[in-house]
């Protein structure tokens, strides 16, 4: 149509203008109803926007939803993400191959070795350093861990031993205990450890740093000290060896040591023969005389006190 | 009465809810064009009520969409072809939206014809305390005699011009004062009832509510006076296509509308049977070569007036300036004599500034300021519509100044009838504030 009016136009000179003219005339300017109604609605804030965000969103939805209602769909995706994510876990960057262990004697390493849950070499993805870092600290023997994944697929283990401080007898055996009390490890040998001293009693465990302040305070006699027994679960005894006993008060057992350690150092207290200094009661220390003595004559020295 | 009472409160309500949301249409359905513009109010809220704000109260809107389409079906400012004119309101409103990239549902519409009439009216009523309050001002308003304009014709403006207490006049707000009688002049515009529901219907065809209506030759006054002529007294000269409106202001009121059934297509109309002429060449001869002031070279300046018939003879006439203006000149004069006529009537020569100021699109003919001086009076002026931000250059010119004048009466709307409280004697009889009144009258 047009190009019959362009050709008209051109031919026809100002009668084709004319047509062309009556033609433009004759072409309504004004949007029919329905138009007008369709851009009015186009031009809601509303409408507008739920065709241009609500559908397309709605119609992803939709489509996603389609496509996922199938299980076999569902289970093929799965299965392939679980393929991607192996595949990237076994990427030999992140492959742990050597296990370092620095800090720990040579039981406790195997110990350790023993625990990691995986063989190596492993995915550094399946390592839970946490959880594997708490499993080594439940050692007895291991104070703490500290555990990285080195560069080069190396898992690095710092332990710090726990040092055994005394030697806590307990039936028939003996426990090495640190200076908090935690146990390390059981001693078969008692000459296996022959420096450090010994505790005995129900709850000595529970008492190790006042019993290691006691035995430092004997040191002067540390030659004639056996040992320390925890009497009744709340305070010391100290057994000398010539059966002889110093009976500790429950508050402020170091004072008490000192104290005997000072009489002995003036009136060679220990060297008599006595077995029991008692000094539970701070006012009214006592010392219970050997059996022989006892039967020959009656005579009680007054060690101190007011 | 009351029934056009409560339609214009209905519109008035739905004006403000159309400036809750911020975005109100302007509609000047005329002979020639329709324009249509898109106000987007800043703040929702109304502006402070001292009268004007900022800008003459104009900061709080902006016009986001304009557009103006030839007007089709329209004939004296009234609607003739109703399917035309709905289309063409539609073109417009469409053209418009589009521009402002958003939707109009409310429309403020003004028109030209309907054959405007002014009645003066007057009421007066005893203060019963002394003081006047809102409902006092409501009585004396429902007290103004109703002149009989009529059947067929409704009250499209209803402004309350002046208030008197006692002996002392010129009042704009008597509430407060104290006196004994209170009386109230105001100003009533009828039009034919039957143009207006054909425009009303043609703009309910398009799906938009209507949110006022205005008599274009009061909305064109209120763009192209300024403040001074509005309150000294002037008269305002729309002359558009197919009606010339004439409203007379003082103290910033209209007090007088009317319209003259004339306008510039009567002098298209005029060429083109003068010269034979199809009307579009007509019209394009009127706006480029057309005037009303005779010259000593107009002999000389022959005008090419074409055709299309292929007779060479009848293409290749020309005419000299001086037969078009003598074609035009006759028919501008009629228009002013008439005009002239008119405010005779309404005694425009009272008024203590009588200043004429003409626009529309009629007025930018050449020399039609010298020809309207000689007939109206030495104060003549043309003018143009105020500026409101975000108009386009293009509607800025004469042809708008009701357009423009739509904007500012949707934006501040003078206070009429319809805006003040209903008296409580007309309430129904079970009413609450009725049997208030009853209460406070008897104890």
């Amino acid at each position: 149509m047009r190009a019959l009016a362009a050709i008209l136009g051109r031919r026809g000179g100002a009668a084709g203008r004319y047509r062309e003219e009556l033609r433009r005339e004759k072409r309504d300017p004004a949007p029919s109803r329905l138009a007008y109604r369709v851009e009015r609605l186009w031009l809601t804030p509303g409408f507008r926007k739920a065709v241009r965000v609500g559908l397309p969103s709605a119609l992803i939805l939709a489509v996603t939803a389609g496509w996922l209602g199938d299980a076999g769909r569902r289970a093929a995706m799965q299965d392939r993400l679980a393929g991607l994510r192996e595949s990237v876990e076994n990427r030999p960057e992140f492959m742990v191959s050597l296990m370092a262990i620095d800090g720990a004697s040579e039981p406790v390493a195997n110990a350790i070795r023993g625990m990691l849950p995986v063989t190596l070499p492993a995915s550094s993805f399946r390592i839970d350093l946490e959880a594997l870092r708490a499993t080594i600290a439940q050692i007895d023997a291991v104070a703490g861990a500290e555990l990285r994944i080195r560069k080069g697929g190396v898992l690095e283990v710092n332990v710090t031993e726990r040092v055994p401080a005394v030697l806590w007898r307990r039936g028939g055996a003996l426990e090495m205990l640190d200076a908090t009390g935690h146990r390390v490890a059981t001693l078969l040998d008692r000459s296996a450890r022959h420096d450090l001293p010994v505790i005995a009693g129900d709850g000595a465990e529970q008492a190790v740093p006042e019993a290691l302040a006691i035995l430092s305070a004997a040191r002067p006699i540390q030659s004639r000290v056996r040992g320390l027994v925890r009497m009744g679960e709340r305070r010391w005894d100290v057994v000398l060896d010539r059966e002889q006993r110093i009976l500790l008060p429950e508050t402020d057992p170091v004072t008490a040591v000192q104290r005997v350690i000072a009489l002995d150092q003036a009136e060679d207290m220990l060297g008599r023969d006595l077995t029991v200094v008692d000094l539970r009661n701070e006012m009214r220390p006592t010392i219970r005389l050997a059996a022989p003595a006892t039967g020959e004559a009656v005579s009680e020295t007054r060690v101190s006190g007011p | 009465m009351t029934d056009l009472y409560q339609s214009q409160r209905a519109m008035r309500n739905m004006r403000r809810a159309a400036l809750q949301r911020g975005v109100v249409a302007v509609l000047d359905v005329g002979t020639s064009k329709i324009a249509c513009l898109v106000l987007k109010f800043e703040n929702a809220e109304e502006g402070p009520d001292d009268g004007l704000g900022a800008l003459a109260g104009q900061s709080q809107f902006r016009v986001i969409g304009a557009a103006t389409t030839r007007s089709r079906g329209v004939r004296f400012g009234e609607v003739d072809a109703m399917a035309e004119t709905e289309r063409a309101i539609r073109t417009a409103v469409q053209a418009a939206q589009k521009m402002a990239q958003t939707r109009v549902d409310h429309v403020i519409a003004c028109f030209a014809g309907a054959r405007p009439r002014s009645y003066g009216l007057a009421g007066e009523i005893e203060l019963s305390d002394g003081q006047v309050s809102e409902q006092d001002v409501a009585r004396v308003l429902a007290a103004c005699e109703v002149p009989d304009y009529g059947p067929g014709r409704e009250a499209l403006h209803a402004h309350p011009v002046n208030f008197a207490i006692d002996h002392r006049t010129g009042f704009g707000d008597p509430r407060g004062h104290v006196g004994n009688r209170l009386a109230a002049d105001m100003h009533l515009l009828t039009i034919d009832t039957a143009a207006v529901q054909n425009l009303i219907y043609c703009i309910r065809r398009c799906d938009l509510e209507i949110a006022g209506l205005a008599s274009s030759a009061y909305v064109s006054g209120l763009a192209s006076l300024v403040e001074d002529e509005q309150e000294l007294g002037a008269a305002c000269i729309d002359m558009g296509g197919g009606a010339t409106g004439i409203s007379i202001f003082i103290k910033k009121h209209m007090i007088f509308a009317e319209s003259v059934r004339m306008g510039g297509d009567h002098v298209t109309a005029d060429i083109s049977k003068g010269l034979r002429v199809p009307l579009a060449t007509a019209e394009r001869i009127k706006t480029i070569h057309g005037g009303v002031q005779a010259t000593g070279m107009d002999d000389r300046e022959m005008i090419e007036i074409g055709a299309d018939c292929g007779d060479w003879e009848k293409d290749r006439r020309k005419v000299s300036r001086t037969e078009l203006i003598g074609i035009m000149r006759p028919r501008v004069e009629e228009i002013l004599e008439e005009v002239r006529a008119i405010l005779d009537a309404a005694g425009f020569d009272q008024l203590p500034s009588q200043q004429i100021v003409l626009t529309g699109g009629a007025s930018q003919i050449p020399g039609l300021d010298g020809l309207a001086a000689r007939i109206l009076g030495q104060n003549v002026r043309l003018g143009r519509p105020l500026r409101v931000q975000g108009l386009p250059q293009a509607a800025t010119g004469a042809a708008f100044s009701s357009t423009v004048g739509l904007c500012l009466f949707a934006a501040h709307p003078q206070d009429e009838w319809w805006d003040f409280e209903i008296p409580a004697e007309r309430y129904p009889a079970r009413s609450l504030r009725r049997a208030m009144k009853w209460f406070k009258d008897n104890w």
